[in-house]
């Protein structure tokens, strides 16, 4: 990058410097300069750190390949990212209260958090679903539920992100089927689905079937949808989760983009053109709290997957190219203790993402270590987004720390070390094989271990956890409970449905899918009858059940 | 008859976060118990079974998903039926202070809420199983 001359004078001065300022090196502030994830951080870095890189090759431009500076050439200038928050608690009713409430406050997009039944595929009446109803998302059982949550929104006006995983068919065609009673037909629909099921096997545990047949069912959405719903993000590849199970920087962005090829290589070897659906695959990153790290970690899987995409999967559309992502700022980094000062967490997590180039952000609440949001957090999380947008300068130019010595340097370590483990993984056989014995699960609980140890020791410091404690706090702010009598009315609810249904259709729909999953023809159109008719959630997830058996992980610690 | 300490560590109902229950557990066999996991999406049935098979001092529980109301006092519940009433309750999660006495009346030993430290876990443990033992053996 740098003229070989300047190199070689740089080179020396920077050895007169050091000679000159080692006996200032020995008082430190700290005990290890590391990043959140464990790398150590050099006191500087110079021209000689990034003399390696071509910038056209690596750096580039944005908008063109290799995307290292964002996918979009105008990035916030023409268009802000959304503010997309994730959003979901108790009965439809309350949800959606709390949808007009952000709209209201300016959130551009919707995101829907269902509860834990919905998740994992049980009615609000099953007994595994006792004290769990409503607690920390919005509870779905029929079409009835999702018409609620979106009463008075046109779905031809929003787009919606839904976070859901294994049974991501069923809450689409409840979707789809609010859309059809709206008027709006599905070419209008603009959305995601988190529908990530190889991330639960590895790091958010909310699976139902086996890794195979969910991958075929996720297969048959991505059909669908390209021909019918073509607006729709058919896959969020979740690094999120990955991340707050305990996964350093580069695991997660590793362990990410490995899904994605997974998923990418399942739909190609169904015979689908790789142009035709990887235009609208999309990802999902943590923004956890090392600044720099963070942003590194961005560009550096923008770079990698689309080298990926172009030379390995030969994509020749340019959209199929482009790494697309949401981000959430990181839930593990809150604390209990001094709840406040999680505001300032989320802000700094927030412009890391900005200055990363995500297309869509989620910033936490600052009582998410205690419940779902109050009303009060969940405003101040939005306008921590608002403040940063409009406030901040950040968006005023396009991937504003491009060409700092450390930060391209830190891509480009990210970026090896992101290599290194997908040839780990393909080395071992690939993401499944990797599920299947244990490798990733264990090396996401070793990364765990190590940070949790750096903090009993004090080699990292986490304010009011370690270091500037507050004995005896009384906790301030107001905190969201979810009444119990959520469960009962929603129980009550189901009940009425189930006895005003026309059973004979519902029956015939669950058997008509039954045979679908064992046939090979497409689940999510057989899945729309059932959700068209009020089958629930668990009627129509159990009799996938039956076909596609039911997922056990062996406990290993 | 052994003088380890055993500890049965259990997600029960339908969390999925095993982030916290899997550091406890490394630093449990790091400091020398013996710890036996169950495992996600136990039923209060299955991890008190569990810890009649095993023989354990103490069930640790982790629940983040806000159902801590109704699992916590079920697995005490059946703990103290089926004579496990000697045996410490324990837990942690997201669980707010305001829960936590209510949740000791109901017999639940100890909570621990974000931001404990493993340390502090085991010498919970220590003190609180040593102290038991103390008690069998004076009876």
């Amino acid at each position: 990058m740098f003229d070989k001359d300047f190199l070689e004078e740089n080179k020396k001065n920077r050895s007169e410097w050091d000679k000159k300022t080692e006996k200032f090196k020995c008082k430190k502030s700290r005990p290890r300069f590391i990043t959140v994830s464990g790398d150590e951080i050099k006191d500087l870095y110079t021209p000689e750190d990034i003399a390696h890189i071509d910038y056209e090759e690596k750096i580039g431009w944005p908008g063109q390949y290799p995307y290292t500076r964002g996918v979009h050439s105008t990035m916030y200038r023409t268009r802000l990212w959304t503010m997309r928050q994730f959003s979901g608690m108790g009965n439809a009713s309350q949800t959606n209260q709390r949808y007009h409430y952000l709209l209201k406050n300016g959130q551009t997009g919707l995101s829907v958090a269902f509860d834990l039944p919905t998740l994992m595929g049980y009615d609000s009446d099953h007994p595994r679903s006792l004290g769990e109803v409503g607690k920390c998302g919005v509870a779905v059982d029929t079409l009835a539920d999702m018409e609620i949550i979106f009463d008075k929104i046109n779905l031809a006006e929003v787009s919606t992100s839904m976070t859901i995983n294994a049974p991501a068919s069923v809450l689409l065609a409840m979707y789809l089927a609010v859309a059809e009673k709206q008027g709006v037909s599905f070419d209008k629909l603009r959305g995601t689905l988190q529908n990530d099921i190889l991330k639960e096997y590895i790091a958010q545990k909310e699976w139902i079937y086996p890794p195979h047949p969910s991958v075929r069912l996720i297969t048959d959405l991505i059909e669908f949808c390209t021909e019918h719903v073509p607006q729709w993000n058919t896959i969020s590849i979740s690094g999120y989760h990955i991340r707050e199970a305990g996964a350093t920087a580069a695991q997660e962005a590793a362990f990410t983009l490995a899904d994605g090829f997974t998923y990418i290589e399942s739909a190609m070897e169904a015979g689908m053109d790789v142009d035709a659906f990887a235009p609208r695959l999309s990802f999902f990153f943590n923004a956890h709290q090392d600044f720099f790290e963070e942003i590194a970690k961005y560009r550096a899987a923008r770079r990698i997957y689309a080298r990926r995409m172009k030379e390995k999967y030969k994509a020749k559309d340019e959209r199929s190219w482009l790494l697309r992502f949401h981000t959430q700022t990181a839930g593990c980094s809150l604390t209990a203790q001094q709840p406040e000062n999680n505001i300032v967490r989320t802000a700094y997590e927030a412009m890391s993402a900005a200055l990363g180039g995500t297309q869509s952000l989620h910033t936490n609440s600052m009582d998410e270590t205690m419940a779902l949001p109050s009303d009060k957090a969940a405003l101040i999380a939005l306008r921590t987004q608002q403040v940063l947008a409009h406030e901040t300068g950040v968006t005023n130019t396009i991937d504003p720390l491009a060409g700092s010595y450390f930060v391209e340097a830190l891509t480009d370590k990210m970026e090896n070390d992101i290599e290194e483990m997908l040839a780990e993984i393909e080395h071992r056989g690939g993401v499944i094989k990797c599920i299947e014995e244990g490798f990733l699960q264990r090396e996401i609980a070793k990364s765990a271990y190590r940070y949790q140890q750096e903090i009993e020791r004090k080699e990292r410091i986490i304010v009011g956890i370690n270091d500037y404690i507050m004995k005896d706090e009384k906790i301030e702010i107001p905190i969201l409970k979810i009444d119990e009598s959520v469960e009962t009315e929603q129980k009550k609810i189901l009940k009425q449905i189930r006895e005003r249904r026309d059973n004979d259709k519902v029956k015939r729909t669950l058997d008509d899918l039954v045979q679908v999953c064992k046939n090979g023809d497409n689940t999510l159109k057989a899945i729309l009858e059932c959700v068209r008719v009020m089958g629930t959630v668990g009627e129509i997830s159990d009799a996938m059940k039956t076909v596609f058996g039911e997922y056990h992980e062996p406990p290993v610690i | 008859m052994s003088e380890k300490i055993r500890v049965l560590l259990a997600k029960p109902g339908l969390d999925g976060h095993d982030r916290g229950i899997k550091v406890i557990a490394a630093a449990f066999r790091d400091a020398g118990f013996e710890v036996i996991y169950t495992g996600l999406r136990q039923t209060p049935e299955q991890i008190v079974n569990a810890a009649i098979q095993e023989d354990v001092d103490a069930i640790g529980v982790s629940i983040l998903s806000g159902a801590h109301m109704t699992l916590f006092p079920a697995i005490r519940k059946l703990m103290d039926e089926k004579g496990l009433d000697n045996v410490i309750l324990f837990g942690g999660g997201i669980i707010p202070d305001d829960d936590i006495p209510e949740l000791e009346k109901k017999g639940i030993d100890k909570i621990f809420t974000p931001g404990a430290t493993t340390t502090e876990t085991i010498e919970y443990l220590k003190g609180a199983v040593g102290g038991k033992k103390k008690e069998d053996k004076i009876m």
